[in-house]
C-alpha cells in the first residue's frame, strides 16, 4: 500500500526531471543551431512573419486598453490625494516596469506559442520531422532554432510597442476624457521615468520571457505524444507552463531590479 | 515571390514599429534626453539631514534643473551626510559661494536640491566643495518643534 504510494510518487518525481533534462537537452540543440541560422535569414524572416507580425494586432488593442483602463483607475486614485499630476508617472512605471513584458509573454503564449507547440507537434505526428532527418537536413536548424530565434526577437519588440502603445491609452484616457494637464503628464514622467533603470530592464526581463515562452513552446511541441490527442494537451501545457513560468520569474526578476 | 516580398515588407514595419516604439519610449517617456551620460562637473557639499534625497534626485538653480545628485555617502568623521552633484557643463559660471538646500517640491513630493548663488567672483570647480548648506526640513520635527512652542505660550 505504501510501496505504491511511494512508487508512483517516484515515478512522477522522474518523468518530472526526465522532461526537465529533454528540455534542457532541447535548448542546447537550439542554442547550437542559432549560428546555421543566421546563415539563411529567410527562414527567420518568415518565422518572424509569423511568430511576431501576426502576434502585433492583438498586443496593439490590448495595449491600448490597459493603458486606458490604468489611466482610469489611477485617475481615480490620485485625485482623491490631489496627484492627479502624477498619472502620467503612475501609468508609464507600471507598463514599462510590469504590464508590458507580463502581458505581452501571456498573450504571446496564448497567440504564438500554442500555434508553435501545435504546428511542431503535428509536424512530429505526421512524421515530417523524421522524414527532415531521413533526407540529412537537420530539422534542430531548419525548423526549430528559426522559430525559436523569432520569438526571441519578437518578443522584446512586442512589449516595447505594448507599452509605447499602452502610454498613449493612458494618454488618451487621462488628458483627453479627465482633463490631467497635458504639460504635467508628460513632464513628471519624464521626470520619474529614468532610461536604464526602467525601460532598460524592462526589455531585458521581456527578453528573458521571450527565451523562455518560445523555448516551452518549441520543447512542448518537439516532445508531444505523437498523437492528435498528445498535441492537443501539448498545446494546453504550453499556455499553462509559459503563464507560470513567466508570472514566477516576474517576480524574481522585478525582486532582483527593483527590490534594492 | 510577391508572396516573399509582402513577408518581408511585413517584417520589416513590425520591426520598425518596435524600434519607433524604443525610440519614443527613450525620448518622450524617459528622461534619456535630459541627461547627458557623464559630462559636466562635480561639486559636493555636507549636509545634516537629507531626508528623503536619493541619487538621481533633480539640482536646481532658480527652478530650472541644471544637475543631478551623482552619489550620497555618508562621512562617520563629521557624523554629516556628503551629497556629490553633477552640474551641466553649460552652467560652468557658478560663484564659489552658491549655498545648497534640500526642498521638498509640492507637499508630498521628491526632494531635490536648490542652489541659491552667491556674489563671488571665482566660479565652483570640479571637486570644490559647497560651504553653505542647509539641511532638508523633516516634517515630524517642525510639527514637534510647533507643538513645543505651543506648550510654551500656554505657560506664560
Amino acid at each position: 500500500m505504501i510501496l505504491d504510494w511511494l512508487q508512483a510518487l517516484g515515478q512522477r518525481a522522474l518523468s518530472f526531471f526526465q522532461r526537465l533534462g529533454r528540455g534542457h537537452i532541447t535548448l542546447y540543440y537550439l542554442l547550437i543551431a542559432i549560428p546555421s541560422v543566421l546563415l539563411r535569414p529567410r527562414l527567420l524572416l518568415q518565422q518572424i512573419y509569423s511568430v511576431g507580425v501576426l502576434t502585433l494586432l492583438i498586443i496593439l488593442v490590448s495595449g491600448l486598453f490597459v493603458g486606458m483602463v490604468l489611466g482610469l483607475q489611477g485617475y481615480n486614485t490620485l485625485v482623491r490625494f490631489g496627484a492627479e499630476q502624477s498619472l502620467g508617472t503612475a501609468v508609464a512605471l507600471t507598463l514599462l516596469r510590469e504590464m508590458a513584458p507580463v502581458v505581452t509573454a501571456l498573450l504571446f503564449a496564448g497567440r504564438a506559442g500554442s500555434a508553435l507547440t501545435a504546428e511542431i507537434g503535428l509536424m512530429k505526428t505526421t512524421e515530417q520531422l523524421s522524414g527532415m532527418e531521413m533526407m540529412a537536413v537537420d530539422p534542430n536548424k531548419r525548423i526549430l532554432a528559426p522559430r525559436f530565434l523569432a520569438g526571441v526577437i519578437s518578443m522584446p519588440l512586442l512589449s516595447l510597442i505594448f507599452g509605447a502603445v499602452g502610454i498613449m491609452g493612458g494618454y488618451i484616457v487621462g488628458v483627453g476624457l479627465l482633463g490631467v494637464d497635458e504639460g504635467a503628464f508628460w513632464s513628471q514622467m519624464q521626470a520619474n521615468v529614468d532610461m536604464r533603470e526602467d525601460i532598460w530592464n524592462g526589455i531585458i526581463k521581456s527578453m528573458v520571457f521571450g527565451v523562455v515562452a518560445t523555448w516551452i513552446a518549441i520543447y512542448e511541441g518537439n516532445d508531444a505524444t505523437p498523437t492528435s490527442e498528445g498535441v492537443s494537451r501539448a498545446t494546453t501545457r504550453t499556455v499553462v507552463h509559459t503563464s507560470l513560468a513567466v508570472l514566477g520569474l516576474n517576480f524574481i526578476l522585478t525582486a532582483l531590479m527593483f527590490g534594492d | 515571390m510577391t508572396h516573399a516580398r509582402t513577408v518581408e515588407i511585413a517584417v520589416g514595419a513590425f520591426v520598425a514599429a518596435g524600434l519607433a516604439a524604443l525610440f519614443l519610449l527613450a525620448m518622450k517617456v524617459s528622461n534619456l534626453n535630459v541627461v547627458g551620460s557623464d559630462e559636466g562637473y562635480h561639486v559636493s557639499a555636507r549636509f545634516d539631514n537629507i531626508s528623503g534625497l536619493r541619487v538621481r534626485s533633480p539640482v536646481t538653480m532658480a527652478g530650472v534643473r541644471i544637475g543631478r545628485v551623482s552619489e550620497i555617502r555618508f562621512d562617520p568623521n563629521t557624523y554629516q551626510a556628503v551629497v556629490t552633484m553633477r552640474i551641466s557643463e553649460q552652467y560652468d559660471q557658478l560663484p564659489l559661494d552658491t549655498s545648497a538646500s534640500i526642498y521638498t517640491s509640492g507637499l508630498i513630493g521628491e526632494q531635490y536640491v536648490s542652489l541659491d548663488p552667491g556674489g563671488d567672483f571665482e566660479f565652483l570647480q570640479d571637486g570644490s566643495e559647497l560651504m553653505l548648506t542647509q539641511s532638508a526640513l523633516v516634517l515630524e520635527q517642525m510639527i514637534g518643534q510647533f507643538l513645543f512652542s505651543l506648550g510654551d505660550g500656554d505657560k506664560d
